[in-house]
């Protein structure tokens, strides 16, 4: 059958299954909008180019499916590069597929043009710059393929126009779909090899103080069961890092929530003290880990990724088998059965008691505000938190709202808690909220956003009203860059340098009804649960709603940076 | 130039790639990216014009061998690595230079060029053009000899390498 490029990629796209891309026309695109009118696919119609890639991510997050963004050249590619950058920081599936200009122009310094496979080489797992119409096909379906499989991450497709453009003889082609890849470098490794999980099992049933270490590859692998089996049947506590909230319940016995920077003190001091560390997906990243030559010094290392060059790329494991988790773990709960199971453990009785010893002395705390005072953030979260449904989504911005949230939220269940962990993209929250309604409608989504970060992206809720999508938002405004102000009222002597935002300008609530959302202001501790339990009844539009909150709060525990994880901060009374 | 190369602080990888655009940026980007310095770099086609073969002297101090080696498995596009430790390849390298050589002397200086296995493959009045393909050892002593003559250019292609069969 003959066909032009334009149509193919749509049909491609369509044949991948692609329910929802989201994206904004231009120049060098113009030719693939075309045909987008008659496709079943729906086209979410952004205000800037970021939000697409956010919202994108938001979806994968939330479905486990690929998210897909289409864009023009240039300067909509560049505008594209945080989100890109971000999910491969964050290992999520995304396929996005930016205008070039015609091929003739390329490299002519032509109207719009950037070398996009240049600028977006060391932040995608992989891109490709379209040169014959022919290729589309293959290289859409090679795309998903190296997007979703293996350690998952950004793909970005840069066809120049002229191949999409159904006027131009460039954009001809034979259609065909391949009924596989060929990909002859790329064969991520799925089974663990047989003889390093039996070595893992024996290290597990011989420690005494064992610990496992979730990372966001639990979530990746949809190994949140896996994970669940695995410490039930062995007993052994869990923490689950900032990308791995939800994939084990924290209202599980053995779920000792998240460790690092701003984890809770039982958390970062059970793997500190631990004596084998068994890291599922998860990066030693130095967040979690503190000073390194600090970290966890007693501890034997079992480390499992799907990503062989994460093993021994922080710190040498003892076993580092290379394998997708989910199935890993099953070979090893197989593995640890044979070897006799949980009745060949030694005594560990000694071990959980000092873990509930720490639970009980150093739980999170903060002090209410005084009557007339303004909103404590915990104290907002805990009240979002218990009225909103166990499987509500959280999406959140970077800062200290994200870390109040990871820390106050209860995460029962896997894909609740959207965030952005590794690039720290303040802006994040609400298009990624948006993208996580769209995937997920049955589902309440909230969003928990900072002053400063609903100011970088907040014209997508103009997108969420137009099309339909009622994502709720929670801003938690201090009036502050609140994460930097406290880095310099802690280690700067309370000098603030340019981190005063305002409370009023903008008026947040009149610019969200300007935006065509629902738009609220909440003051005092009262008023708190009657805003949100009126937001969860707004089903046809956006909410937003102002929480006045108290600047002056920090967020504990806390690693000073660059310390050892022994040297936790655990309250405002122990920093100075 | 670092006119002792054979230290152990350098090693040889030779990467098999898909003989396409941009996979040579993807390469040295990644060295450029995480830190990892090259020493020298060598590519061309293999006898399968549909593959390239990279040879990358990389100085090892700069990062674990090994971390490079996994970063590089993880681009698409790279087929085949192999680690090449230097007792373990036949290594070879092309070296060619013009220097400053008066009439006078020009006869002198033809014989120490033969002596040394290289060639003269251009003369002038007052310069000439020798090459020497040979070990990275070999081309370090004949550039040493060179260097008593003024210089005009030196040029090396920095190595290739195979695994020793024997
Ligand atoms: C795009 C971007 N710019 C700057 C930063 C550095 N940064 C991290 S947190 C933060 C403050 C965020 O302020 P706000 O959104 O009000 O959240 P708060 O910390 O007050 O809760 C800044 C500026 C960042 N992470 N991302
Ligand atoms: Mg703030």
């Amino acid at each position: 059958m003959k066909t032009n490029g334009g149509a193919a990629l749509i049909k491609a796209l369509e044949l991948e299954g692609v329910d929802v891309m989201f994206g904004l026309p231009g120049g060098a695109i113009l030719p693939v909008y075309d045909p987008i009118i008659d496709s079943p696919i729906r086209h979410i119609l952004v205000r800037h180019e970021q939000g697409a890639g956010h919202m994108a991510e938001g979806y994968a997050h939330a479905t486990g499916r690929p998210g897909v963004a289409m864009v023009t050249s240039g300067p909509a590619a560049t505008n594209i590069i945080t989100p890109l950058a971000d999910a491969y920081m964050d290992s999520i599936p995304m396929v996005v597929i930016t205008g070039q200009v015609g091929t003739a122009g390329i490299g002519t310094d032509a109207f719009q043009e950037v070398d996009t496979v240049g600028i977006t080489r060391s932040i995608t797992k992989h891109n490709e710059l379209v040169t014959r119409a022919q290729d589309i096909p293959r290289i859409v379906r090679e795309a998903f393929h190296i997007a979703t499989t293996g350690r998952p991450g950004p793909v970005l497709i840069d066809i120049p126009k002229d191949l999409v453009d159904p006027t131009n003889p460039n954009s001809a082609l034979d259609w065909y779909w391949p009924d596989s890849v060929d990909l002859p470098g790329y064969n991520p490794r799925l089974d663990g090899d047989p003889e390093l999980i039996e070595a893992a099992a024996r290290l597990i049933l011989a420690a005494e103080r064992p610990i496992l270490y979730a990372g966001g590859g639990i979530l990746k692998a949809r190994a949140a069961e896996a994970l669940l089996a695995l410490a039930e049947m062995l007993d052994i506590p869990v923490v689950t890092t900032l990308m791995a909230r939800g994939a084990m319940p924290d209202d599980h016995p053995l779920c000792l929530g998240m460790p690092g920077m701003h984890g809770n003190y039982t958390a970062v001091t059970a793997m500190q003290e631990s004596d084998l560390l068994i890291a599922l997906g998860s990066r030693f990243d130095d967040r979690v880990t503190g000073k390194l030559d600090g970290f966890a010094a007693n501890a034997k290392i079992i480390h499992v990724d799907i990503d062989p060059a994460e093993l021994g790329k922080v710190r040498r494991p003892d076993v580092g088998i290379t394998g997708d988790c989910r199935l890993v773990i099953t070979e090893m709960i197989n593995a640890l059965k044979i070897l006799g199971g949980a009745d060949k453990q030694p005594d560990r009785s000694a071990w959980k008691s000092t873990i509930s010893g720490w639970q009980e002395k150093f739980p999170l705390t903060y002090v209410q505000s005084e009557p007339g005072d303004l909103l404590k953030p915990q104290f907002v979260l805990e009240q979002l938190r218990d009225n909103t449904p166990d499987d509500c989504i959280v999406a959140s911005g970077v800062g200290q709202h994200q870390m109040w949230t990871a820390q106050y939220w209860k995460f029962n269940h896997p894909y609740t808690w959207i965030n952005s962990g590794g690039l720290g993209t303040m802006g994040f929250a609400v298009p990624a909220a948006i993208g996580a309604k769209v995937g997920r409608p049955d589902r309440m989504v909230w969003a928990v956003d900072g002053d400063g970060c609903f100011q970088m992206t907040a014209q997508e809720l103009v997108t969420a009203a137009a099309e339909r999508i009622p994502v709720k938002i929670a801003i938690l405004n201090n009036a502050y860059l609140g994460m930097v102000r406290q880095w310099q009222e802690m280690f700067y002597e309370e000098r603030y340098s340019e981190v005063y935002l305002s409370p009023d300008l903008p008026d947040y609530k009149m610019w969200a009804e300007s935006m065509g959302c629902v738009g609220m202001r909440v003051e005092s501790p009262e008023d708190v649960l009657p805003a949100i339990q009126r937001a969860n009844e707004v089903d046809d539009r956006p909410v937003v709603i102002d929480f006045r909150t108290d600047a002056r709060e920090k967020v504990f525990p806390m690693v000073p940076s660059g310390k050892s994880n022994s040297d936790i901060v655990v309250g405002p009374e122990d920093y100075r | 130039m670092n006119t002792n190369p054979s230290v152990v602080r350098h090693h040889i990888i030779s990467v098999l790639v898909e003989n396409k655009p941009g996979v040579l940026a993807r390469v040295s980007g990644l060295f450029a990216r995480r830190g990892y310095n090259i020493f020298s770099l060598a590519v061309a086609p293999t006898d399968d014009d549909r593959r390239s073969r990279i040879t990358i002297v990389v100085d090892v101090e700069s990062a674990p061998l090994e971390q490079i080696v996994k970063q590089l498995d993880k681009l698409i596009n790279v087929l085949e690595i192999d680690e090449l430790a230097p007792g373990d390849a036949v290594e070879r390298e092309l070296l060619l230079a013009t220097v400053e050589s008066p009439q006078a002397t020009r006869q002198t200086f033809a014989v120490q060029v033969e002596v040394a296995g290289a060639r003269i493959l251009d003369a002038g009045d007052d310069t000439v053009t020798v090459s020497l393909e040979g070990t990275p050892d070999e081309l370090d002593q004949f550039a040493l000899l060179l260097a008593t003559h003024p210089v005009v250019a030196l040029q090396r292609t920095g190595r290739v390498a195979l695994p020793k069969i024997g």
